[in-house]
């Protein structure tokens, strides 16, 4: 994974509250096998309005998106955040996340931050005035600024240190296989296993 | 001081505690796999030159994409059997055990793993899909994950994870003949929010949860995702027990005495502290209906669409507004005068026995109304068995409607069952998200018996407004018998 730690690029507002993953995504773009290649099934229903936030001029190449509240609930599909990285946006600004979609963000090096309700709205009056206009997402000191507006945003302490280091889940996980290997050692006998078939 | 049943199954499952900020090691006793999330996770597992650590604690199912005609005829839609090609090669590569289409336990990975008893109570159960929700029925900590962390799960049969929130709802009282399981879930959900449950661990408490049978309580934890809760969990009980005992994998002889010791355990102890509560009185629910495009938008179906002006918060009206717009719906309009285009009876959500039996009994000797497209499909292959041994499959083809193979179906329509743009279903599934069905489809959640009643009338009803000779012979579904 690539290491994140400031992020400077067009901000782009998408101010709709409960996004969840089938808007960000559909399902028939699901089927595919591979982990890439998902950027022309980003708000694939939405897209199709050429007045679409994404459809401006001005918003093409945006990298910041401000959302808001309950952005990425719903369904588990990682591929809503392939969608968005694939698409280039490097960091998403929700007042609220849907849990599963904030821990996928984590793992695909897309930075999902927190921010309050006003500085969603402030920040959308702030593009509104002047759409284009740059966001530099700073995930060392956790804060935004766009234009001559800085504010912060929440993001746990390990998210932000494993992206700030770009690290592999599973690598750091099995650094500590004996003690995986240990509590298999002691797992009660009743509990069910799939093999042998039954 | 006491603990809560989700902190009780969280700790003994602890491999390593966090410390400092950083997650805890939980580890995972049951990993159910399908065909869309998880492509992608085996190509890691390649790419890394990594095993599957437990094939023994993993199944696999083909669900999502798999069409509900003519299943013994290669898949039309290139696509779609590619990823189930690539799910068989992954199985055989990995050894993972696999129900194919076609295969007698094929069926949603849902309702799969509690039939053939792999679904416990005091147990992890992960899955690339969040209505994994559904196994905390049982008692057990159940949640849905996305694809890294499916590869994770493969590679290590274990998760890092901050622990969650707790939060108590309790449903008390005695639910009126013709209100269901699914009433009570969209009534929470609709109460507390989309995002109310965020953070959160469920657990559904009180005389009217108790009262529920698994298949409702399966109901009920399902949709636990919807409320924004990573899981919901009910304390295993009796009926819980005797839901278990004899099916395939759950213990046997010596082993089920020493599970049943332990998981008499599993309940939240009279001195824990939950992090927020949430009271629900059964007796004054009634039949629920959504009338927007998330699932927090419901309201009873004796009820009309509410004014978006109503909303005091901004971001609650303009999404209300928005919802209006696609569902095509005036504010002020009696849900009941709502018509609809078809009727999906189905999804992991409401396909087992009870929910076709419910269906049935609502339905038995009538006839659908005219021009409405009724889709009957079973939960599992098992469940279709079941089903057409007690003659549901013909009461359901007699009333004129479709008696489909099992899948996931309509519910998300990435098989050929899909709403027509502009087209309105009442649905037995769990998302009224704007295309969920069909891209422009039009989605009201409701339970199967509003499904059935509505499938008679033509427009969003409920089996209160049925002949009362009817009513008197509603089955409860999800009700203890």
């Amino acid at each position: 994974m690539n290491k994140v730690s400031v992020i400077r690029g067009v901000a782009a507002p998408l101010e709709r509250s409960n996004v969840d993953t089938d808007q960000i995504i559909p399902a028939v773009f699901l089927k595919r096998v591979t982990k890439t290649g998902f950027e022309d099934a980003l708000f694939y229903a939405w897209r199709q309005d050429p007045e679409f936030v994404l459809n401006r001029a001005e918003f093409q190449n945006a990298r910041v998106l401000i959302a808001g509240p309950d952005f990425g609930t719903g369904s588990s599909r990682e591929h809503a955040v392939w969608a968005l990285r694939d698409y280039g946006f490097d960091a998403v600004l929700s007042p609220r996340f849907g849990d599963i979609f904030r821990g996928n963000s984590g793992k695909q090096g897309l930075l999902s931050g927190e921010i309050s309700e006003p500085d969603a709205a402030k920040l959308w009056a702030i593009i509104a005035d002047r759409p284009g206009i740059e966001a530099t997402v700073d995930l060392v000191e956790r804060t935004v600024s766009v234009g001559d507006y800085s504010t912060t945003f929440k993001i746990d302490d390990y998210t932000r240190w494993r992206l700030l280091e770009g690290l592999d889940d599973i690598s750091l996980t099995l650094r500590d296989e004996e003690r995986i290997t240990e509590f298999e050692s002691h797992r009660a006998s009743w509990r069910p296993r799939t093999l042998p078939v039954r | 001081m006491g603990r809560t049943l989700a902190e009780k199954v969280w700790d003994d499952h602890l491999v390593t505690k966090g410390t400092d900020g950083t997650p805890d090691l939980l580890y995972i006793d049951l990993h159910l796999v399908h065909e869309v999330t998880s492509p992608q996770a085996f190509d890691g597992l390649r790419l890394a030159g990594r095993p599957v650590r437990r094939p023994d604690l993993t199944i696999a199912t083909e669900d999502h994409n798999t069409p509900t005609l003519a299943i013994d005829k290669p898949i039309a839609d290139l696509t779609s059997r590619t990823q189930i090609e690539t799910l068989r090669r992954n199985a055989v590569d990995f050894g993972i055990r696999l129900h194919s289409l076609g295969d007698i336990e094929q069926g949603i990975v849902h309702v799969v793993g509690p039939q053939l008893g792999l679904t416990v109570p005091g147990s992890t159960v992960v899955c690339g899909d969040s209505h994994t929700s559904t196994h905390g029925a049982f008692g057990a900590m159940a949640f849905g994950i996305g694809t890294s962390e499916v590869e994770h799960v493969l590679a290590t049969q274990t998760l890092p994870l901050m622990p969650f929130k707790t939060m108590a709802i309790t449903v008390d009282g005695d639910l009126r003949p013709g209100v269901t399981a699914k009433d009570i879930i969209l009534a929470v959900i609709a109460k507390i929010g989309t995002g109310g449950g965020q953070g959160y661990v469920l657990e559904f408490r009180g005389s009217a949860i108790r009262s529920l049978t698994m298949d409702g309580r399966m109901t009920i934890c399902n949709m636990s995702i919807e409320a924004g809760a990573r899981a919901g969990m009910i304390a295993p009980d009796q009926i819980t027990y005797d839901y278990l005992e004899g099916r395939p994998h759950a213990p046997q002889g010596a082993e089920w005495e020493a599970a049943l010791e332990y998981w008499n355990t599993l309940v939240t102890d009279d001195d824990a502290v939950f992090d927020a509560e949430v009271h629900l009185d059964a007796d004054e629910l009634e039949p629920f209906v959504t009338w927007g495009t998330n699932p927090g938008q419901g309201v009873s179906l004796s009820e009309a669409v509410p004014d978006p002006a109503s909303y005091p918060d901004q971001n609650d009206r303009a999404a209300a507004e928005r919802a209006l717009e696609y569902m095509a719906l005036a504010a002020g309009t009696p849900m009941k005068d709502i018509p609809v285009d078809a009727v999906f009876m189905g999804s992991c959500t409401n396909s087992r026995i009870e929910d076709l039996r419910a269906f049935a009994s609502i339905i038995k000797g009538q006839k659908k109304a005219e021009g409405v497209r009724v889709m009957v499909v079973p939960g599992s292959a098992r469940v279709r068995i079941e089903a057409e041994a007690e003659g549901i499959d013909q009461i359901v083809k007699d009333f004129g409607a479709e008696w489909r193979f099992a899948g996931c179906s309509m519910c998300l329509g990435m098989n050929p069952d899909q709403l027509a743009p502009g087209e309105r279903c009442a649905s037995t599934s769990n998302r009224n998200f704007e295309g969920r069905q069909g891209k422009g489809g039009r989605t009201h959640l409701v339970s199967p018996l509003v499904a059935a009643a509505t499938a008679i009338r033509g427009t969003l009803s409920s089996p209160w407004d049925l002949r009362t000779e009817t009513v008197g012979g509603v089955a409860e579904s999800g009700r203890k018998a």
